[in-house]
């Protein structure tokens, strides 16, 4: 019956991935998944969250029952407060709300639904570049179509501030924009605050309505508040707007699927049909959320003396990562590769676009067993002490070897 | 939604409320979603809700989809808790999950529903990917046909149905059509109406089959009735969708509950399969499932693989680990898989019991009603027959709760509440 289903090619990320792993030479590096790594370039699971799953399992009175169809209530709100900061307007109204989702495509991918189906959003811009499903997502959830902003100024590697104003000013009424909360996947770089006031601005002018994605609070900055400073300038101005929140990495549950979807209202007496509308969506597509992530996170995020060990972790990851930036930038500048590194350490998170060529990357990864994305971009946290020398060294042995464009 | 009923009188000291007020106004005005209408409430949940609120002691709520055990408590099976044991000695990590879910926990299951030594597994033939339960599961299976079935679009199911199989398949794009299943007269299967129904829906349509356990109904077909079934559904070239969510869990016998699936592939049917052990091992919140699609090769399956994986990522990338990690160290584990075994026997033995014990009270209560169906039924539910008006009856005067269609959950009595509930039936439908 199925003999016309024609084999799909495969994700990027996952088949880079593969051929990391069958790769049997031993100085392989892997710069593609977006997972932590230690500096032993091992998995780090949160010593909070192995703390909370023995205490999980120690306690008698919990059980496997069904979650409420948008999830666990104490992980919801303390998500939505750890977004907008208990400070917020929206939040001490009532105008403000949470929904438990599978990480952040989960909280994506609902948010989308309810804009589609019931807000009755066709248009979606996201950056260019941009995390590969944002597209996928978005389209599969009845956005009918799908449009680019300029980010990424590949000469300049920097922010094309000027492109983004301008794209968004041509953005139809009523179009989503997805904004990237921090530390911008895959390039690395965020807005200035100035440069938000003015998206703000340009985003409230145009009667456009703004997404954040939030994947990486407190992974970026390694302050939580820090990293949530655009989206909580946005609740200041009194925006109606979403954001999709991601425990994955900041919290190290990749595989828990923790998320949750922030709305913010301009009145609260919308919150509840909203909340309504959702509970149906979320019943067509997997009934109820799981939950053995969101009673760590949950927990963790309603406990004073949890989160700040919680928040110590954070800034353990943000911290090596930050040094790895240092590190690559120091050397490369040290062995005189040709072109700036200025941008390794301007850019923030857990990505870095190099600025490295298709033909580079290519190099990269055939001979000198450096696994990465084609559009250069680099997982910090694939770096470590161990790997440094040899990953600035091969990318110097590559620069200075392939003739490209950019660069 | 009334706002003039917010405005406040005007005076100086009022002022500002009238300016709040006002402001109300306007914000709702200005909100992107002041459109949004309250959506339909959820009846199962008015149910428990309703039931919360009773005070009476002798209250009971027949509503829920769960199990409880003869306390009225959620159980957690002992294979689980030592599933969970083994897993934590294993200190593994958090790192994604594949697309697909893990292949140890995708052949696990596939391996549970047709056996662990069928030549299908053995062949490759299968596309199995994990689900979010038994719900994403279907959800993944029914993209998957909206994208890909080279036939009708529409969806047959049986008459009723589970509440959420036709949202979800709208949702899906598919269309939703029905065929006979529920006899109202016998509280039992309408074999006849269902064969009438099947043989006259259109070549190379779409049918959806529960497996055991038919949910709302708790009436199940024959073997023999099954075999006439399958033959029509070949006859008539449709494509067999099977939801299977209670496999162990509806005769406490894994194989007997499975053997319509495998019955219908060893007649030569492709089918697709959705499976959840949110009943069967309990883990209900923990969202383990998986759907499959059985191919006719090796290549088949693959590019069918490769194409659920497109449909998944986009939902949410990756599955959750934890209740897929206790299944397959459950049935991965020879002493936690007979310990499974023996947890599942358990719970679909008190369920058999209560049944056998509602039914024997109605006879002790004096009710001349024939009761058969309570116990020719299998599964969580039974539906009892009652109408509305005594369904309001009884929750009105005796405060037991259920679902208006006369639904209940099995797992909801126990042997200190059956005779309450004999005598509260009786009353009403004597």
């Amino acid at each position: 019956k199925f003999a016309s289903v024609e084999s799909a090619p495969p994700i990027e990320v996952f088949a880079l991935n593969k051929a990391y792993v069958e790769d049997t030479f031993p100085q392989k590096v892997n710069l593609g998944v977006g997972a932590y790594r230690t500096d032993e370039g091992k998995p780090w699971v949160l010593p909070v969250v192995r703390h909370m799953e023995q205490k999980l399992a120690a306690d008698e009175t919990l059980n496997k029952e069904y979650l409420p169809v948008l999830g666990y209530e104490p992980l919801a709100s303390a998500a939505t407060r750890m977004l907008l900061g208990s400070d917020s307007a929206s939040l001490k109204e009532g105008r403000a709300t949470g929904i438990q989702c599978l990480s952040g495509t989960g909280a994506l991918r609902v948010g989308a639904e309810f804009l589609a189906h019931i807000g009755k959003h066709s248009i979606v811009y996201s950056s260019n570049p941009t995390w590969g499903n944002h597209s996928l997502v978005f389209l599969n959830a009845g956005f009918t179509s799908y449009r680019s902003y300029r980010y990424w100024d590949a000469a300049k590697k920097a922010l094309d501030f000027d492109g983004l104003m301008e794209d968004l000013r041509n953005a139809p009424e009523n179009s989503v924009i997805i904004l990237h909360a921090c530390a911008h996947n895959p390039t690395g770089v965020d807005p200035t605050q100035d440069q938000w006031r003015q998206i703000a601005d340009l985003i409230e002018e145009r009667r456009l309505f703004p997404f954040f994605d939030s994947a990486y609070q407190g992974f970026a900055s390694g302050d939580l508040d820090r990293d949530a400073w655009a989206v909580r300038y946005f609740d200041s101005r009194g925006f109606e707007m979403v954001c999709a929140q991601s425990f994955a990495k900041n919290f190290g549950l990749y595989n828990e699927r923790v998320g949750n979807l922030t709305f913010v209202a301009k009145d609260r007496s919308v919150i509840e049909p909203v909340r309504s509308q959702i509970t149906l969506l979320v019943r067509a597509n997997y009934s109820n959320p799981p939950n053995h992530g969101a009673r760590i996170v949950g927990t963790v995020l309603n406990d004073p003396v949890l989160t700040e060990q919680w928040k110590s972790h954070i800034k353990t990851m943000a911290d090596r990562i930050i040094s790895m930036r240092l590190g690559l930038r120091e050397r490369l500048e040290k062995l005189e590769t040709p072109g700036t590194w200025n941008h390794i350490t301007d850019q923030i998170g857990m990505f870095s676009f190099t600025g490295l060529g298709p033909l580079a990357v290519d190099k990269l990864i055939a001979d000198h067993h450096i696994y990465l994305l084609k559009g250069g971009r680099i997982n910090m946290c694939g770096l470590n002490t161990g790997n440094i020398d040899y990953v600035a060294k091969c990318i110097h042995e590559v620069v200075t070897t392939t003739q490209e464009a950019s660069l | 939604m009334s706002l003039i009923s917010s405005l406040k009188i005007f005076s100086p000291s009022s002022l500002n409320t009238t300016q709040n007020a006002l402001s109300v106004v306007s914000s709702r005005a200005n909100s992107w979603w002041s459109h949004v209408e309250m959506g339909p409430p959820d009846p199962i949940l008015g149910v428990t809700e309703a039931f919360k609120r009773d005070t009476n002691p002798k209250k009971m709520n027949l509503g829920v989809g769960a199990y409880r055990d003869d306390s009225g408590k959620p159980f957690i099976l002992p294979a689980v808790k030592m599933a969970e044991a083994e897993i934590a000695k294993k200190n593994m990590d958090k790192e994604y999950s594949p697309i697909s879910g893990s292949p140890e926990f995708c052949k696990a299951t596939i391996n549970l529903a047709l056996g662990e030594d069928n030549e299908w597994t053995k062949n490759g033939l299968n596309a199995t990917v994990q689900g979010i339960s038994g719900t994403g599961s279907l959800r993944i299976g029914t993209a998957f046909l909206s994208a890909f079935f080279p036939g009708g679009k529409d969806l047959y199911m049986p008459t009723p149905t589970w509440g959420n199989h036709v949202p979800l398949a709208k949702h899906a794009g598919l269309g939703v059509k029905q065929y006979r299943y529920y006899d109202p007269k016998t509280c039992g299967f309408d074999f006849h109406g269902a064969l009438q129904d099947i043989a006259k829906i259109p070549e190379r349509s779409m049918i959806l089959l529960h497996a055991c356990a038919h949910n709302p109904t708790g009436v199940d077909p024959k073997p023999e009735q099954w075999a006439e079934m399958s033959k029509v559904i070949k006859e008539k070239k449709l494509f067999p969708f099977f939801d299977m969510a209670y496999q162990g869990f509806a005769s406490g016998d894994i194989d007997k509950d499975a053997a319509p699936v495998r019955m219908f592939l060893k007649d030569g049917h492709q089918i697709a399969l959705s499976q959840s052990y949110a009943k069967n091992m309990g883990l209900y919140g923990e969202r383990a499932g998986a759907f499959s699609l059985i191919c006719s090769s090796k290549e088949e399956a693959a590019a069918t693989m490769s194409q659920l994986k497109i449909i998944i990522r986009p939902m949410y990338s990756n599955p959750p680990v934890t209740g897929a990690r206790i299944a397959t160290e459950i049935l991965t584990n020879p002493s936690l898989r007979s310990q499974w075994l023996k947890d599942v026997k358990g719970m679909a033995d008190r369920i058999i019991s209560m049944r056998q014990l509602l039914r024997s009270n109605l006879a002790k209560e004096g009710s001349s009603r024939d009761w058969a169906h309570i116990t020719d039924q299998i599964g969580m539910f039974c539906f009892t027959g009652m109408t509305p008006p005594q369904v309001e009856k009884l929750t009105k005067d005796f405060s037991v709760y259920l679902t208006k269609d006369g639904r209940i959950s099995v797992a909801g009595i126990t042997s200190k509440n059956v005779e309450y509930l004999a005598h509260a039936i009786h009353q009403v439908t004597k």
